[in-house]
């Protein structure tokens, strides 16, 4: 039993990231409906951090403000929101929402690169720096899980995922890489959230509600006519979502 | 609370059998010389006592108890018919917010000095008081009917006991869980209209208890305050002393799972 009546601690939680390249309110607004009516239950109250560091000119705060209102009228659930380190507005601290620090992996992504740069760059000035970095950002680390995923359950791993049970309908499976399920997935199965169109699904028996690469998603009625309980990969070909029995 | 096994009964949808289950299981377990009590956890909705016979007898319930207006011994009601068995009733005046973390605890731990099995019949959902009655829990029982929508609930409340049950929150061996396939319908699964046990097991992917088939002898003894494991020309009432003879380690064999053969002929031939 707890001593205290709480505990902190750590917590990971999975968002949505709105990237602004450039802003255009009602465009914004009516693509971001658009897609939220593709997937109503997926996005239902999902917490989602506004991006502008992408952007040219910074954002007024009645702009960031009344596009914070209008996401959260959309039925998402805005957390917070991110600008480059370095343009952080005076009004920052006025805004509904925490202004949020950068994301740390990306961070530490461009350190390490910049360290490995300067490193290689006095080796040997001809060697291609870019390629090495690559190599170390595609090397998360994969999650294995021993135990079978239930209904009202989330997972999520940053590499792969790999699950030697069943995914049960109701429960949701989620990871920047590809996604193996060694028994039935009968829930959700997202692969490539973070925009990786070369992940892929493979599941011992596909009986899956909806399957997803990179965004590019399919319901289970769609794969009834395609594949249904038996092995099955799912892959993006030309940017088409394929269901292939294995 | 070293002593005691405590079981929780569970399933996340309501009307499958958990007080039924809780009932048989309880008094078939006490049967056995092992002194049982039924905690009935659902604060405001009392059902056990009805069920056990002893709704008359009610004078301070759990929710006292916890609140310290009452002392256990004054709580527990001695049940007439079964040696070794008590039942601690709900409050029906109360809700579920009155089950404290800390209240339930000691409740069980002062419990667990002087019993054997502490059977905690969850209320539905997955709420404050299902909660509560799974948090300790060594061992689960989730009560499934052979239809979908009981095994989508099951498999959630079974989600909850890996993630937020005692043993889970402290990285402890896991609650041992057990199916048990209660208004199981033989003909109707023949037809297609229910989902057969080897269906429910694929899906929940844990060991089976056992399957008490449909029966009116369910019914009956309810309504008679008489758990339905004491009628024992019933099949329902042998199917539960089949499932805690398994509890106990013992190997029975499924029984009425099989649509009754009309002939000698039809046996021959369909077998």
């Amino acid at each position: 039993m707890l001593d205290s009546g709480f505990r902190l601690k750590g917590s990971v939680v999975t968002t949505f990231l709105l990237e602004i390249q450039t802003f255009s309110f009602e465009e914004i607004v009516s693509q971001l409906q658009e897609k939220i009516a593709q997937v109503p239950q997926f996005f239902s109250q999902a917490p989602i951090i506004i991006d502008v560091s992408k952007m040219e000119s910074l954002l007024s705060l009645k702009e960031l403000e009344a596009l914070v209102l209008s996401v959260n009228r959309l039925g998402l659930s805005v957390i917070g929101w991110r600008c480059h380190a370095e343009k952080i507005p005076e009004w920052h601290a006025d805004v509904m929402v925490p202004l949020l620090p950068a994301s740390k992996t990306r961070q530490i992504a461009i350190s390490e690169a910049a360290a490995l740069e300067s490193r290689v760059a006095k080796a040997d000035p001809d060697v291609v720096i870019k390629t090495v970095v690559e190599e170390r950002l595609v090397s998360p680390q994969t999650k294995v899980i021993t135990k079978p995923i239930r209904s009202g359950q989330q997972v999520y791993a940053e590499g792969d995922l790999v699950v030697l049970t069943q995914v049960s309908a109701g429960a949701e499976v989620l990871a920047d890489g590809n996604i193996h399920v060694y028994g039935a997935l009968r829930g959700r199965a997202l692969a490539g959230v973070k925009g990786d169109i070369n992940a892929r699904i493979f599941c011992q028996s596909m009986e899956a509600e909806l399957v997803s690469i990179a965004g590019n998603f399919m319901l289970s009625d769609a794969l009834q006519d395609i594949v249904w309980k038996e092995g099955a990969q799912v892959l993006l070909v030309d940017d088409n979502l394929t269901v292939e029995p294995l | 609370m070293a002593l005691a096994k405590i079981i929780v009964v569970t399933s996340g949808k309501g009307g499958v059998g958990k007080t039924t289950s809780s009932a048989a299981i309880g008094t078939g377990i006490a049967l056995k010389g092992h002194k049982t009590v039924i905690i009935d956890f659902d604060v405001g909705l009392r059902n056990l006592d009805l069920i056990m016979g002893c709704e008359r007898r009610v004078v301070y319930d759990f929710v006292n108890v916890i609140n310290k207006e009452a002392s256990l011994s004054q709580a527990l009601i001695k049940d007439k018919r079964t040696k070794n068995l008590f039942i601690l009733p709900a409050s029906q005046t109360r809700d579920k917010e009155a089950l404290t973390e800390e209240g339930v605890q000691a409740v069980l731990e002062e419990l667990a000095k002087d019993f054997d099995y502490i059977i905690c019949d969850s209320p539905a959902g997955i709420e404050r008081g299902a909660q509560m009655a799974l948090y300790f829990a060594d061992v689960a029982i989730v009560v499934t009917n052979p239809e979908v929508s009981s095994v989508r609930d099951s498999d959630r409340i079974l989600g909850i006991l890996q993630s937020k049950s005692k043993r889970a929150e402290q990285g402890k061996e896991p609650i041992e869980e057990h199916l048990l396939l209660t208004r199981y319908h033989p003909k109707r699964v023949e037809l297609g209209e229910m989902l057969s046990v080897s269906d429910v097991e694929d899906i929940l992917a844990i060991p089976l208890l056992g399957v008490i088939p449909e029966s009116e002898a369910v019914l009956k003894a309810s309504n008679q305050g008489t758990p339905v494991i004491l009628d024992t020309e019933s099949e329902a009432g042998m199917a539960y002393m089949d499932a805690v003879d398994r509890m106990m380690g013992e190997e029975r064999p499924l029984r009425f799972l099989e649509v009754e053969q009309k002939g000698f002929f039809k046996r021959l031939l369909g077998g």
